[in-house]
């Protein structure tokens, strides 16, 4: 790639969601702008490798988004009030000049059109990351190991669906406001868990991804400052993203939290996560599913070992997380906590329960766990047929390579 | 994503000039882009340095030379940083060239080193793991 191309892309990532903001303001129509913004990016690839980047490329973009958009009614023959504004506003020449508090909540209103329910988690996803976040369809499709193809037709089925249901370019009404928030915290959730939860192809890419939903979340925060829970996801990457690096090792292979290497943790998503927490905390609502969970991260991250660990208190964040968002994810993930603070037996009893319920019915992590622990209390012929179990139900060869490793190790013990 | 150090440098005449400034608009350039960065979830640290000048340890000789700073013979004073995280150099330099600064005045962008720049298994480098953590823990 020229260096040209890769200022232009540079320029994009920065200023791709405030251009598309301002565009679905000035036409009132998302769509159109998206499309408008789309073909400004296609011009600045064209001009700019000859002319050099402008000195304000943001307003170069906006303005021929405008032009373009001017076009565009034309040949509809739709040259309304909005047309003539526009209009006006390029006829007077006017640079465009960003409003710090218009173009935040424009970009708002951006990310809560791009995570509206209408729409389906992949195609929220694809969108978000194309208007929010300013990756070019070919990044989206490499980092979520697709075809450019189906990326291109998520987004534009993603448009029409907006479109069809005549989605308004507005902030949710204060009723469906915590509603359609979380909506938006859970697809930046998603586009995090999609990088770090990798299993096969571009592995390189995938940190990559959850680092921008890292970045994403941070915007939104400072978008919407007052939303604990919105602080709380970004604690929650950060704890999350500072075991990245020794997550794998030199072979690509996952390293299990207890054989880390917590050197390589990196201390200033630690501290980024701190504050971001405090920041929740200091709204004093109390915390949240993110918050918890980012505090259960927080007693990880500050350990210096396994053993090292305030499990007593992951498990008291673990019950109150099971109180305000019950799941027995939560519950075996408690248990886990619960053998490591008062031994295996208690945390047996907590499995034993999930078990008999049914609810995990095909979830490797559930026998994955409950051999660990039979195999503490030396019930070996248990454990093994639990981790067999567990490697007959992963769908993840690394994962199921693990299990493996701990039947080779049940059967050189018992 | 990388972190970059935009590295700002000034002749004297730059900062002489920048002083002539109104100090509130300064404070206000500055802050507007700060908070862009804040704002785009890029903004990992930064820090200005105090004009007064400061102490210089030469190791040109042993022992070191110890003088009043800033650098005697070098035309440029460091007086700043931002460290930001970014995909690529070109996303730096594109936020390097946002920022209110006025002629004479310089931004180096340099790639902060990780863990992975350095052998894992060497004694210094995990000693100096362990301390970066109990500063941050």
């Amino acid at each position: 790639m020229s260096d040209a191309r890769r200022s232009v892309e540079a320029v994009w990532r920065i200023e791709s969601a405030r251009i598309v903001a301002t565009l679905s303001r000035c036409t009132g129509d998302f769509d159109l702008a998206e499309d408008l913004a789309q073909e400004a990016l296609g011009e600045a690839l064209a001009a700019w490798p000859d002319s050099g980047v402008p000195v304000n490329p943001g307003a170069w973009l906006v303005t021929v988004g405008k032009r373009r958009a001017i076009d565009a009614w034309r040949r509809r023959g739709r040259e309304d009030e909005r047309h003539a504004a526009i209009a006006r506003e390029l006829d007077s020449r006017e640079e465009e000049t960003w409003d710090p508090e218009e173009i935040d909540d424009d970009v708002l209103r951006l990310v809560f059109i791009a995570c509206h329910p209408v729409l389906s988690r992949e195609a929220s996803i694809a969108l978000t990351l194309r208007t929010v976040g300013g990756l070019t369809t070919e990044e989206i499709a490499r980092a979520f190991l697709l075809p450019v193809g189906t990326v291109q037709q998520r987004i534009v089925r993603a448009k029409k669906t907006l479109a069809a249901a005549a989605i308004p370019f507005e902030t949710p009404p204060p009723d469906e406001y915590p509603a359609r928030l979380s909506a938006v915290l859970s697809v930046l959730y998603l586009i995090f868990n999609e990088g770090h939860s990798a299993s096969s192809g571009a592995e390189w890419m995938r940190p990559a991804l959850s680092r921008e939903a890292l970045r994403l979340a941070r915007v939104l925060a400072g978008l919407v400052p007052r939303e604990a829970e919105a602080h709380g996801l970004v604690a929650l990457m950060a704890f999350t993203a500072a075991r990245f690096p020794a997550r794998v090792d030199a072979a690509g292979d996952p390293v299990l939290l207890a054989d880390q290497d917590r050197s390589r943790w990196d201390r200033s998503l630690v501290a980024l996560g701190a504050v971001a927490l405090s920041r929740a905390d200091g709204l004093g609502r109390g915390r949240g599913p993110y918050a918890l969970q980012a505090a259960i991260a927080e007693c990880h991250d500050t350990a210096p070992s396994v053993e090292g660990t305030d499990w007593a208190r992951i498990v008291l964040l673990y019950e109150a997380l099971g109180r305000i968002a019950p799941s027995p994810v939560v519950e075996l993930n408690r248990a886990v906590a619960v053998a490591k603070a008062e031994g295996p037996a208690s945390a047996l009893r907590i499995v034993d329960g999930l078990a008999v319920s049914d609810a995990l019915e095909g979830y490797a992590q559930l026998p994955g766990v409950r051999g660990e622990l039979l195999s503490q209390l030396g019930r070996w012929d248990e454990a093994r047929s639990e981790y067999e179990r567990a490697a007959r139900l992963t769908g993840n060869d690394r994962e199921r390579e693990v299990f493996r490793a701990k039947l080779r190790a049940l059967d050189s013990t018992g | 994503m990388a972190k970059y150090m935009l590295i700002m440098r000034a002749t004297d005449e730059a900062v002489a000039a920048y002083a002539e400034i109104p100090f509130e608009q300064v404070i206000e350039a500055m802050g507007k882009y700060n908070e862009s960065l804040m704002k785009a979830g890029v903004m990992v640290a930064g820090e200005g340095l105090a004009p007064e000048p400061g102490v210089v340890v030469d190791f040109s000789s042993t022992p070191p030379v110890v003088s009043d700073g800033p650098y005697g013979e070098t035309k440029e004073l460091f007086n700043g940083f931002w460290t930001l995280e970014v995909p690529t150099i070109e996303e730096a330099v594109e936020w390097a060239k946002r920022a209110p600064l006025t002629p004479g005045n310089k931004l180096e962008i340099r790639r902060v080193t990780g863990p992975e720049d350095f052998p894992a298994d060497n004694e210094w480098i995990q000693k100096e793991e362990e301390w970066r953590e109990q500063q941050a823990g």
